[in-house]
């Protein structure tokens, strides 16, 4: 008896290592696909349902289904949302191309080497490591209009004093002039990987053939690279339109007292952690995360296009 | 309502009791709650600081442990509304705003009926705590939450820059304008007035105004008030004040740590904020001006003066806590007549009126200040911002005029809008 169960215990163990064999696939994957599907597919899935009902006040409070009403109230917002979403784009958009600029300069002039790089490369990596809040919390000291060092500095040229966050006509250009000193190493990170890999030769040939350093850079150099620039705007972007903690750290709940840096990430955060209307918020967040895959989508056509 | 083991013990070993005989009438047995662990959620606050000192005591007397999470106001909100929202059992007590949240939180059944266990208990005595804030901490008849701290709007005031420019102590608001033109006049490099300029934060200091002007939030049948002749009237004053005696750029999103920072570094003549933030101005560690503070009753306005007189914060038992015996014990112990002393001599202003009866209590207290509590006291007003579910969006809807009025905007236009908006939420927070 005891051998009989053995043996089937032993061919039931070599059945089944067959079948992992066969399945490698699913069986590797399968503990993350899990992990995956129960972290970002129950709370994905839950919201899409909240966007659908009139959940308010509380989720454990009975709410009915009520259609799109939700979407239409955000659609026809012209008071927040649609600012919100234009800020969004404001914002990112700003903030990627300044990104893309400085960045592209900074790596260029890291590329070939030099005595002291190491700290040089360093340094410039700095205000990437530290924390968005603290750096929010660094600024606005020193944006202070009033006994701010930025007004100091720039009296010493004869520059008049300037409310930076103080007024809502220029908080989210200061803002978004912040993300750019936080964020423009990263991407300098992002190109210099890229041009460090770049084949030499072209670059020979083009200096043979007499061509200026703007030629070679503008004709050579941007096309070799175009997709790795892409990898920066596609990784940047994304992370730009997300945004929150700078933003909630200077300008607090509503994008300040005008709602002049609310964006929607900090327009959802509002919606459901101060209004607690949670279909609404819900509603939101569905056309955000639309609003993202559609960007990495375009984003991911263009950098298609041949350049 | 699930009993765990412990309360089944407690409710056993009271029951044995009572058979015993033992039992006098007015004060139930002592539950025992030894082992237990209360967590406790608390904000912030000089209240909080005091009660820490004090827990010690607590846990040895009753052998239980206190655990406490302590969080900044609009982080505390947040930590309600995600685990309070999930029926979390990770909360035993919680302290909260009853202005703000009990109206929310009760309607949504978060907060326990503590009803019968107040009334259970002549010794600790429910009926010792003012009716007003009382009032506050109850929703439909029933006792949800035990008021800590109450607080009036104050008028601080520097008394060595009065001095120096000739001008008494204001009594009414045109006084208080004039007086802040005058010291701003002589000291050019300090406001005449700070006050908080945040769109939601503004909206409690500017109720005195409000009220005092004679305007309201909601009018009896329940739409917008803030569209009145006197409520339009307030606001201008109000952003006036800030914004004519200064030479500063404002900062649009002052709460009272940024206001108070002003102010606390000699930069403003006057600030007429809560009373119970009076040891953040006369503390020498905290103040540069700290011997030179003056305190005094709310100035009256057109309507007199109306400063409000409400209870800022309060402690309730999560519903879905496990362990609410035991918690009630700490809640009873926390808001008892002899902690409740304890905390006022450290300058808590408690909810109870033996406390404020006893004159020990507030012994410590600056003469002036105990002056104009009394007599914020009397005139006060049971509210300082529009009481509805949704308190945190009315107060940005009614505060958007606050804000357009200290930058110097168009108000009538802004009066107009927030008013429209006013009533479109009015007509949906049912």
């Amino acid at each position: 008896m005891k051998k009989i169960s053995t043996a089937n215990q032993a061919s039931s163990l070599v059945r089944f290592s067959n079948w992992a064999n066969k399945n490698r696939k699913w069986v590797l994957a399968g503990p993350s696909m899990i992990f995956v599907g129960l972290l970002l597919t129950v709370p994905l899935g839950w919201t899409l349902f909240l966007s659908f009902t009139d959940a308010r006040r509380s989720v454990r409070r009975p709410f009915d289904l009520n259609g799109i009403d939700n979407y239409i109230s955000i659609f026809t917002d012209t008071d927040r949302f649609w600012p919100a979403v234009m800020r969004t784009f404001a914002f990112t958009g700003g903030a990627l191309f300044f990104q893309l600029v400085l960045g592209m300069i900074v790596a260029l002039l890291l590329w070939k080497p030099f005595r002291g790089q190491g700290v040089i490369r360093t340094v410039v990596l700095l205000p990437l490591v530290a924390t968005p809040v603290a750096v929010g919390m660094m600024w606005r000291l020193l944006f202070e209009p009033n006994i701010g060092f930025v007004n100091e500095f720039i009296s010493w040229f004869g520059i008049p004093p300037q409310p930076w966050l103080a007024n809502p006509d220029t908080s989210l250009a200061t803002l978004t002039f912040v993300d750019v000193w936080q964020w423009t190493p990263m991407v300098a990170l992002i190109l210099l990987a890229g041009l460090t890999s770049l084949p030499e030769e072209p670059l020979e040939a083009a200096r043979v053939d007499g061509a200026n350093a703007w030629q070679r850079f503008w004709l050579i150099i941007v096309p070799l690279m175009w997709p790795v620039i892409g990898v920066a705007i596609l990784l940047r972007g994304i992370d730009a339109l997300k945004t929150f903690d700078l933003l909630y750290a200077t300008k607090g709940k509503g994008g300040g007292s005008f709602n002049d840096v609310e964006t929607l990430n900090v327009y959802a955060y509002g919606l459901s952690f101060d209004y607690n209307e949670y279909g609404i918020a819900s509603a939101v967040l569905i056309f955000f995360f639309l609003m993202i895959l559609g960007v990495i989508w375009t984003l991911r056509m263009l950098s298609k296009v041949k350049y | 309502m699930k009993l765990s083991s412990l309360t089944s013990r407690s409710i056993a070993a009271a029951s044995a009791v009572v058979l015993m005989g033992t039992l006098v009438a007015c004060a139930p047995a002592p539950v025992d709650i030894t082992g237990s662990t209360i967590r406790v959620t608390l904000a912030n606050h000089v209240w909080t600081e005091s009660i820490k000192e004090l827990i010690p005591q607590f846990e040895e007397e009753t052998g239980a442990k206190v655990e406490i999470t302590q969080l900044a106001e609009d982080q505390l909100s947040d930590q309600y509304n995600v685990k309070l929202n999930a029926g979390t059992d990770e909360i035993d007590v919680m302290m909260y705003r009853p202005l703000q949240e009990n109206k929310l939180f009760a309607s949504n059944g978060y907060l326990a009926d503590l009803t019968e266990l107040a009334s259970a208990d002549a010794e600790w005595d429910w009926t010792d705590f003012q009716p007003g804030p009382a009032a506050l901490t109850s929703y439909e008849g029933a006792v949800v939450g035990v008021p800590i701290i109450t607080e009036r709007t104050t008028l601080y005031y520097r008394k060595d820059l009065l001095k120096a420019a000739g001008v008494a102590v204001p009594t009414t608001l045109d006084e208080l304008s004039k007086a802040a033109a005058a010291v701003h006049k002589a000291n050019p490099d300090v406001a005449g007035y700070i006050g908080r300029t945040g769109k939601s934060a503004a909206v409690t200091q500017f109720s005195a105004f409000l009220h005092s002007y004679g305007g309201t939030w909601i009018n009896e049948d329940g739409t917008s008030a803030i569209g009145s002749k006197e409520a339009r009237a307030a606001y201008e004053f109000y952003g006036k004040l800030i914004k004519d005696h200064t030479k500063a750029t404002i900062n649009p999103e002052m709460s009272w740590p940024e206001a108070a920072a002003v102010f606390q570094q000699g930069k403003a003549a006057f600030m007429a904020d809560a009373d119970s933030l009076y040891k953040n101005f006369t503390d020498p560690q905290k103040s540069t001006v700290s011997d030179k503070i003056g305190f005094a009753p709310f100035p009256a306005g057109p309507d007199g003066s109306k400063p409000y007189n409400v209870a800022a914060w309060a402690v309730g038992i999560n519903e879905a806590s496990e362990n609410k015996a035991a918690a009630w014990e700490f809640v009873k112990w926390a808001t008892s007549k002899e902690i409740t002393t304890a905390t006022a001599k450290k300058g808590v202003m408690g909810a109870r009126a033996s406390v404020w009866a006893d004159s020990a209590a507030t012994a410590e207290y600056p003469a002036e200040l105990v002056e104009a509590i009394q007599i914020n006291g009397q005139n006060g007003v049971g509210l300082d911002r529009p009481l509805v579910f949704a308190v945190a969006k009315a107060r940005e809807l009614v505060g958007n005029p606050i804000v357009v009025a200290i930058a110097g905007g168009d108000l009538k236009a802004a009066i107009d809008k927030a008013t429209a908006d006013f009533d479109a939420f009015l007509k949906t927070d049912k």
